[in-house]
This record gives C-alpha cells, structure tokens and sequence, in this order.
C-alpha cells in the first residue's frame, strides 16, 4: 500500500507542475500573436486528439460506440449543454447494447 | 472583471456548476472502474481529489494496478498533463494584473480542460474570486462521483458499465463543437489533430509513440498551422 501511496503522489505532483508553474512564473503578458494565437486553439486540437480515435473504443463494441458518438455530435451541433450530451450519448449506447 | 469578489465568485460558481454535473458520470466510471479493479474505496476518492483530471488520472491508476513502475507512472502522467501548462500559460494571461502568488499557487490546482475551457472564454480579465468559483463545483462532482462510483461497483450490471465509457468524450465533443461551428479555423484544428492523431496511432512507424505523446504532438502541430494560417487578434477582448 505504501508503494501505490508514493505512486498517487508522484501522479498529483505531476499534475499540479503543469498547472501551477506557467501561472505561477511566467508572469508577463505574451505579446506576440502567433504564441497567443497558438495557445487559443490549443484546447481544440487536444480535446480533439484525446477524443478521437478513442471515443469508438470505449464502449463495449464498435456499433454501440459509432451510435454514442452520433448522438454526441448531433446534441453538440445544436449547442445543448455538456451534461446533456454526456448522458443521453451514454443512453443511446445504452439502449443500443440492448437492442443488439 | 467587474463586481465585487463575491459576485466574482458567484459568477464563477454558476459558471462551474455544469461542469460539477458533468464531472459525475466521468468520475463515477473512475471509482466504479478503480474499485472494480481491486482498489479500496478511500484510495480511489484520494486520487480523485488529488489529481483532479481525467485522462492522466485514467491512464496513471490503470499503471498502479497493473503494477508498473514509479517511473512509467510518473511519466506517463505527466506527458498527458503537459498540456495543462499551455492551459495554464493561456490563462495566466487572463488574470488580473494584481492576483498574488499564493492565489495563483492554490487556484491552479482546479485548472482542467473544462474549466480551462470556460474560463478562457470570458471576454474580459478573470480574478482568483472567479477562478475559485469556478473549480468548486467541478471539483465537488469529481470526488462524489469518484465516491458514488467507488461504492457502486458490483452492484451494477455489466451492461451500464459499458455505456459509461463514452461520457467522457461525450463532453469533450459538446465543448469543441459549438465554438467549431461558427469559427472555420477551430474545425480546421480539430480536423488536423484528428488526423495526426490517426496516423500516428495506425501506421506501425509510429508504433514507439505513447498515446500521451501522440496528442501532444498532433496538439502542437495543428495549433502551430492554424496559428501561421489564421492568426487570432485577441486585442479587443482586453
């Protein structure tokens, strides 16, 4: 148990680094447009890049994921809220799985 | 920022809340998931309030059970969080002038890709007040739901597990697909990452690329192209 404690630590720790040391250090205001620009459209891409591909293997089968996913997309296309989308994609994977 | 530091905290609070809720399907998955495993009720809940995040927390409890290393946990984590310190570049940007130190020592814990996501798009400079609002509900939701999961595993049938998995990138595309509908450049960023992402998962070159360093890099280069192709003049939010 000792070693899964350490292991939790180590995992906060390097959790917290990322997040603290920019807001923490660098302090001054980014002028140039290009980092501003970048860091803009960083969430994007990784939101992006952690979906997909993965979104299609996190259920218990392609189908039942390809399903999820469309209903995800379709709910966020018409801008309803994080929780909406969240619960009626996993309702659609849901009732998929019973239908098959 | 406008209003006093309650009002502050109170905009962020209500800001907060969604993501509080949406935070329970996602780490409920975690406790049911962590316990299923073999992990005790407590130590689920307290990678949940220490870590705060889903997929390094995800990826690094999976290396705990499988028994890897103190260095492969380590890494492994920190690759998939590195992308928290463009977050928090990003938003450090957006602080008032005046917050201290230990505010932005302590409310730095809460940032997340979700409370990134809407904190970086307020249109004016944001305050610790409002930074503490808005990681209150979000980190209430992932410790309960941690919790609830946590002590829901083996009551609940195998059949509901399986439609937990996709809660999470459920949300993720609720967050990226309203702003991609109304800014081409956002879909654009989206459609690349995706793509390198792919290719670099697929093609058997790539196969010595961890999960966690192929985001970062399709992050980078989408974000890099975009920001050469379609520069953001960001000087009329401030």
């Amino acid at each position: 148990m000792k070693k899964t404690l350490i292991a939790v630590f180590l995992m906060a720790l390097v959790t917290y680094l990322p997040r603290v040391l920019p807001m923490a250090v660098f302090r001054k205001e980014i002028t140039s447009d290009y980092i501003k620009s970048f860091l803009y459209y960083v969430p994007y891409a990784v939101l992006a890049s952690l979906t997909f591909p993965d979104i299609f293997t996190s259920t218990t089968g392609i189908v039942t994921a390809i399903v999820g996913t469309l209903t995800a997309l379709l709910l966020a296309h018409k801008e309803k809220s994080l929780v909406v989308v969240a619960l009626c994609s996993m309702l659609a994977v849901f009732i998929t799985q019973i239908l098959l | 920022m406008n209003g006093t530091k309650k009002q502050q905290y109170k905009n962020g609070l209500i800001k907060g809340l969604p993501v509080g809720l949406g935070y329970l399907p996602v780490s409920f998955t975690f406790g049911f998931m962590a316990v299923s495993a073999g992990l005790p009720v407590w130590l689920a809940v307290l990678i949940s309030m220490t870590n705060l995040t889903s997929s390094g927390q995800f990826a690094g409890t999976n290396l705990i059970i499988s028994g890897g290393t103190y260095i492969e946990i380590t890494l492994t984590t920190f690759v998939i969080n590195m992308r928290y310190m463009l977050m928090s570049l990003s938003l450090s940007q957006k602080m008032e002038p005046g917050t201290s130190i230990f505010h932005r020592l302590l409310f730095s814990f809460g940032i997340t890709d979700e409370t990134f996501a809407i904190a970086s798009v307020e249109p004016k400079n944001i305050s610790g007040s409002y930074m503490y609002g808005l990681i209150t509900f979000p980190y209430l939701g992932w410790s309960a739901g941690t919790f609830l999961g946590a002590c829901t595993s083996g009551i609940l049938p195998e059949i509901a597990k399986g439609a937990m998995g996709i809660a999470l990138y459920a949300m993720f595309i609720a967050i990226i697909i309203p702003p991609a509908k109304k800014q081409a450049p956002i879909l654009y960023v989206i459609l690349i990452s995706i793509t390198i992402t792919c290719l670099i998962r697929y093609i058997p070159v790539f196969e010595f690329i961890s999960d966690g360093f192929c985001t970062i890099i399709a992050t980078v280069s989408a974000s890099m192209a975009a920001a050469y192709f379609y520069p953001v003049n960001k000087k009329e939010d401030k």
